[in-house]
């Protein structure tokens, strides 16, 4: 008998299949010349390896949340079937046990050993204190010496930071051999430092501690922000895949077939533009609602339901953004039109689709990379925007804007709370940053006006 | 100009029915009003009785698109197309889950709306407008330099951090302004700086670098360098040179926000606690009041068809090689 079921939710499927289609990619262009120029440009740059480093982390965080199982329960005596959980665990989760299993009662501050607040506390001989409770799990390994926290601190981060230290010095070797030289392995390798040190660090500190404090219900918040990553990664790509094919299609048969068909795929996106963009989300979203509860057979586990809501506000999101794209490739394609090569291959007797196919997508190919990779940011920002209003992921998934909407109040409180939304902010601004850089640097090695102008 | 603006608002109507189509399908045949009569009345313990009282109360009880028992041309018009979607041409919205009169209700709430949107358009446009002119007069050099970087760290802000971060500031830390709410007339004044402000600081990132690359791919003409040689100073050339004839770029992004303005900000307004028409969707959204979602859907496209319309006329008064035949 297994140990554990995996299951397959569709968000999954789509992650995997975009790493699949990416590698596949890497792998094409290694073998031709002018598809390698871009890349190597974005590798001389320093800012978009940097860039590249974090995201590839985030990304790391995001796919190990991406593997999904139910463990087997503890079998009762006599029995001979296994019984598995209905909770959905993620590797991310398994490696993160002690972070999801230690929960604390309520608030409590980053690397606190006490409770944030006051409870009464029966002492030994019937005595109550009015007094700040010691945490169940944080500092817990002190015992009694209190006193020696700060100490305990230091030595664990220390200890976290050498070993950060000797995960970076085993990777930078095969890197840097890997790596063309120059600034752009510099950057990248003094990025990978800074991420490890701090990663190490972290994680030391995660065992014993709650480096990021508690939440109200006393969930870490270190969990939470690490399991938001993954909700964002999932709403910043696969809006853009999904849609994807849509704009690819209907851009490029408006631009080459013109006529009637350019007339009708310019009519819909100029309609579908028209509508101002969060009102026709928030109105699917408030139908796509309708439907899934009122089709609660649906689904098996409260996790599918939660996912196929992440993968509707996925399409739903992408509904609303194929529009520029498409725009984009139309223009590109009537340009592209009138060139020689295409009024050859005409001559010579290719078919239209054919043409469409060999001749302006590869040549369209440079936008549609671009505007993925720019609309990323964007989306992972509308993700945190649109979940505080209501209308954004399911309100079991955790991600940056329900961990803002849940802390919404707690910088009213007295003292105040700030751990919560200090850490969802900062994880998402790092995300969003990188993403921003690598975006500008992928832009200018592919646009090839900029490198006209060079 | 008129027979332009006349054939213009011609082609806008299919546009308009194209988005009422969308709309009546979102609402009524995506989910049939059963469905969302059971959605509000809670999934599990409802009755035929009180969902047919529930569709009666908001008119959703009539036939979709063809009535057969009624007579006449009522076939057509007592239905929910007619009623619920077609009515919405000529400004009847219905009324609101709470009774009230969804036109009423807007005109109503305008006023606090565009009270924040006018001013953080102007000053924004203002501030990011003359700080991107500030960094292409220093184009290449450390100050440009740090400035770009500036941006791109405030365009990886969330939206929500900005509001968040300076309501807690300013009005909790500092007792600068009230944290929430809303006056009439002057005393308005005192609600406002605040959420204005904000407009302003979280548009400086992305807008700036907007202008910036405009500005920059017109430093590059010839006109330009004839303007330079001419022995015109830097800042004469920036000034009527370069922002004159960015002007076509620049309208095509801001002329065609100006209407969409009265939809007010969904976030701001309703941190803020200010009635306009933000938190009006807002609140709408939360409550689930379909009908008020999608008056405001049907606004926001109209408001937005008059945008691109205004936009095109706008370009006639900066570029007098654009004639509008």
């Amino acid at each position: 008998m297994m140990p554990f079921v995996p299951v397959l939710l569709w968000s999954d499927i789509l992650l995997w299949l975009l790493v699949a289609v990416c590698l596949a990619g890497a792998l094409m262009a290694r073998r031709s010349e002018h598809l390698r120029a871009p890349w190597r440009r974005i590798g001389g740059s320093a800012s978009g390896m940097a860039a590249m480093t974090v995201l590839a982390a985030f990304f790391l965080i995001g796919l190990l949340d991406s593997v999904h199982y139910r463990p087997r329960l503890t079998p009762q005596a006599g029995q001979t079937t296994a019984n598995y959980g209905v909770e959905v665990l993620s590797v991310l989760d398994a490696l993160a046990a002690p972070l999801k299993n230690h929960p604390e009662k309520t608030y409590s501050a980053p690397l606190a050993i006490r409770l944030f607040s006051r409870e009464a506390i029966e002492e030994a001989g019937d005595r109550v204190v009015w007094s700040y409770p010691r945490l169940v799990y944080g500092g817990a390994s002190l015992g009694a010496d209190t006193a020696g926290a700060g100490r305990d601190l230091l030595t664990t981060a220390s200890v976290g930071a050498a070993l950060g230290l000797a995960v970076w010095l085993l990777l930078a070797w095969p890197l840097s051999a890997w790596l063309p030289p120059g600034r752009g392995r510099k950057s990248a390798l003094a990025t990978l430092a800074a991420l490890l040190l701090l990663f190490g660090m972290l994680l030391a500190l995660s065992a014993h501690y709650h480096v990021f404090g508690t939440d109200k219900v006393g969930q870490d918040v270190f969990y939470l922000t690490l399991k938001s990553v993954r909700t964002g990664l999932m709403i910043g790509t696969l809006t853009t895949l999904i849609m994807l094919p849509a704009a690819v299609l209907l851009g490029i048969l408006a631009g080459y077939a013109g006529g009637w068909v350019d007339d009708l795929v310019q009519y819909l996106y100029t309609t579908l533009n028209s509508i101002p963009g969060v009102l026709l989300i928030a109105a699917a979203v408030l139908m796509m609602q309708v439907v899934i509860d009122n089709h609660p057979a649906w689904f098996a586990t409260a996790a599918e339901r939660a996912d196929a809501r992440l993968l509707a506000l996925c399409a739903i999101l992408g509904m609303t953004s194929w529009t520029g794209l498409a725009r984009l490739l139309r223009g590109e394609a009537l340009k592209l039109r009138e060139l020689e090569y295409v009024q050859a291959a005409l001559a010579f007797g290719v078919s239209r689709l054919a043409i469409m196919l060999r001749h302006i997508l590869p040549n369209v190919m440079h936008i549609v990379l671009i505007s993925v990779v720019m609309d990323f940011s964007g989306l992972v920002l509308a993700e945190a925007v649109l979940s505080y209003v209501g209308i954004g992921v399911d309100p079991s998934t955790i991600s940056f804007g329900t961990m803002i909407n849940a802390a919404r109040l707690e910088l009213a409180r007295e003292p105040v709370v700030w751990w919560s939304l200090t850490a969802a902010f900062s994880f998402m601004f790092a995300l969003v940053l990188s993403a921003n850089l690598f975006a500008d640097v992928v832009r200018d090695a592919f646009d090839p006006r900029t490198r006209m102008s060079e | 100009m008129f027979a332009y603006i006349l054939r213009r608002l011609l082609y806008a109507l299919p546009i308009l029915v194209g988005v009422n189509l969308i709309t009546f399908a979102l609402f009524f045949v995506v989910n049939t009003p059963d469905d969302m009569a059971r959605m509000q009345l809670g999934i599990k313990r409802v009755t035929p009785e009180a969902i047919e009282k529930w569709k009666a109360e908001r008119g959703y009880d009539k036939p979709l698109l063809w009535n057969d028992n009624a007579e006449g041309s009522r076939k057509v018009t007592d239905t929910i197309f007619y009623n619920k979607s077609l009515r919405m041409f000529v400004g009847d919205f219905g009324s609101a889950d709470d009774g009230r009169d969804i036109a009423a209700e807007i005109g109503l709430r305008m006023g606090p709306s565009l009270a924040i949107a006018v001013p953080v358009f102007v000053l924004g446009l203002f501030v990011t407008v003359s700080f991107a002119l500030l960094l292409v007069f220093f184009r290449a050099t450390y100050l440009d330099f740090s400035g770009v970087v500036l941006c791109v760290a405030m365009m990886s802000v969330s939206s929500l951090f900005y509001i968040i971060g300076g309501q807690y500031l300013v009005s909790k830390v500092w007792h600068l302004v009230p944290i929430s709410g809303y006056a009439g007339g002057l005393d308005a004044a005192k609600f406002l700086i605040l959420p204005v402000a904000i407009g302003v600081v979280s548009g400086i990132g992305s807008g700036t670098r907007w202008y910036r690359t405009i500005f920059l791919d017109e430093i590059h003409r010839d006109y330009v360098r004839t303007a330079r040689a001419k022995g015109l100073s830097e800042l004469a050339v920036l000034f009527r040179h370069v922002l004159g004839n960015a002007m076509i770029p620049i309208l095509t992004g801001v002329v065609v926000v100006i209407p969409t303005l009265f939809m007010g900000s969904l976030l701001t307004e309703s941190f803020f606690g200010i009635p306009g028409l933000g938190s009006y969707t807002i609140d709408a959204i939360s409550a689930q009041d379909f009908a008020v979602v999608r008056a405001m859907v049907f606004i926001g496209s109209v408001l937005y068809i008059v945008g691109l319309l205004a936009t095109d006329i706008s370009y006639t008064l900066v570029d007098p090689r654009v004639r509008l035949e």
